[in-house]
């Protein structure tokens, strides 16, 4: 059992409620976070037909002023950004001169030359450096990590209860978009993102207020809090990566297979080596596989094709909703869907298919 | 925590119930609630011999997996089958309709390295100190 030892750990500002809820608690990305309340599956379940707030204080943002090509910042970035609209969200990468994945991030969009991007924990202190070196031109920047709180309201009555918080403007929310809203009297950010597959929404909130609008939350019957063990479940269902496990500086976002989150019409970080990587073939490729029993493949198992080992899981879990083990994971050889191979770790040994990506698809999104 | 006085258990969080020469083995609430929810058992065969402190099933959680190992020596004569669908079994019932296996004892003798109620109890409680 993991005991977290003599780490220093952070606590995000709900710290005391999450434990006097009851919250079972654990180390994560540096953090000491609640992984679950009444238990994984429940929560899990509770999202994909209700509503589950997370708290997700533990992540990065950052504030900046500039201009998006003098400054340097389109170019630290994968997704182009200077086609956003105001108001819009965009998923992407940075990446290191091999091409390799420093980050996964959303970039928001706040005004014509005024940004929020929002990174892992883990990674925020790397990511700061990355943009400072390379944000050569004029720009301010600001970490404001630690004065920014984020809940993330999931599930598919999800856009009613904010409603009632926030008011109808909620409704107008397309996907990946955002607005600002006042509450108290506090600036607030709600963007229509999330990390789940439901239909689902994440606000930002200075952190001196995070309780208070926490606690507002669960007065409406339909909520109910949820930690970090669903998340995993619920994002595994969906086949979104998870930064450090299924993208990390060894791999590409080719090798990941989302190519369609990097632009390739402009210049960025890691550019020249993703053309050359796309000219010599690519190395691995991040698959996506279902076990036919409930046994769950584990992060570090090895990949096996006919008695070779072709890769390693990355990701891998019970599926909630499926009642069978899946998971994701880095293999030398490209595998169609369909494709039947062995996960294995000592005496274990899982038959998986090859599927494509979401494992599950009947959610609220 | 519940731990009945009837049983028989180990320092990895399994209990023997022991009548005559049989006896039936699972893992204690202590052990459910650490793992939390269960979603996979790997049963024994019948007719496995296994021996005492050594592996003998697999129980898995959402999070994690965790070997099972026999608290005395001996052949399995009957396995859970109903674990193999609703693993959730040995969450809520860890000492009756989640029991994993039974077993045919081998060395009697054996039930001198188990604790009682009273000593399982006082070292669970030293654990979450």
């Amino acid at each position: 059992m993991d005991i977290a030892g003599t780490e220093i750990l952070k606590k995000t500002p709900l710290y005391e409620t999450h434990v006097a809820m009851g919250a079972k608690m654990a180390p994560f990305g540096g953090w000491l976070m609640p992984i679950q309340y009444d238990g994984i599956l429940a929560e899990h379940a509770h999202t994909r037909s209700e509503v589950s707030i997370f708290d997700i204080c533990h992540m990065g943002e950052f504030e900046l002023e500039a201009d998006p090509l003098s400054s340097g910042l389109d170019r630290v970035v994968t997704q182009n950004i200077v086609s956003m609209p105001l108001g819009s969200c965009r998923y992407g990468f940075i990446l290191n001169e091999t091409g390799g994945v420093i980050d996964d991030l959303i970039v928001y969009r706040v005004k014509d030359q005024s940004w929020m991007i929002v990174v892992n924990a883990a990674t925020i202190f790397g990511d700061e450096k990355h943009f400072l070196k390379n944000m050569t031109g004029k720009c301010s920047f600001k970490n404001v990590s630690d004065k920014l709180g984020k809940l993330d309201v999931q599930g598919p009555k999800s856009k009613e209860v904010l409603v009632k918080i926030f008011g109808d403007r909620v409704k107008s929310l397309g996907y990946y978009t955002f607005s600002e809203f006042f509450l108290w009297g506090e600036r607030c950010i709600v963007s229509r993102t999330g990390y789940t597959g439901e239909l689902g929404y994440e606000v930002y909130i200075p952190a001196d207020h995070v309780v208070r609008l926490w606690k507002l939350l669960l007065e409406d019957k339909r909520v109910k809090p949820a930690g970090l063990g669903s998340r995993d479940t619920l994002r595994l269902e969906m086949g979104y990566p998870l930064y450090g496990e299924d993208l990390d500086t060894a791999h590409t976002p080719l090798e990941a297979s989302f190519d369609k989150f990097v632009d390739f019409s402009k210049d960025f970080i890691g550019k020249s080596a993703l053309l050359e990587e796309k000219e010599r073939g690519l190395k691995d490729n991040l698959i996506a596989f279902k076990a036919e029993t409930r046994r769950s493949p584990r992060h570090g198992f090895g990949i096996f094709s006919k008695g070779r080992r072709i890769g390693t899981v990355t990701s891998g879990s019970f599926s909630p909703s499926l009642s069978v083990g899946i998971g994701m994971g880095y293999v030398s050889e490209k595998q169609e869907a369909g494709a039947r191979l062995i996960v294995k770790e000592a005496a274990i040994e899982i038959p998986v298919e090859v599927v494509k990506k979401p494992f599950y698809n009947k959610t609220s999104l | 925590m519940d731990i009945p006085k009837d049983r028989f258990y180990t320092k990895e969080h399994e209990w023997a119930s022991i009548e005559g020469g049989t006896a039936y083995v699972g893992i204690t609430d202590y052990a459910q609630s650490s793992l939390g929810d269960i979603t996979f058992i790997g049963l024994p065969k019948i007719g496995d011999m296994i021996k005492q402190t050594e592996f003998c099933a697999t129980v898995e959680s959402v999070k994690a997996a965790s070997d099972v190992y026999a608290p005395l020596s001996g052949k399995v004569t009957a396995v859970n089958k109903d674990l193999v669908a609703h693993p959730e079994l040995v969450n809520k019932h860890p000492y009756d309709k989640g029991q994993i296996f039974v077993m045919e004892i081998s060395n009697p003798d054996e039930k001198a390295n188990l604790m009682d109620e009273e000593a399982y109890r006082s070292y669970v409680e030293g654990l979450s100190k």
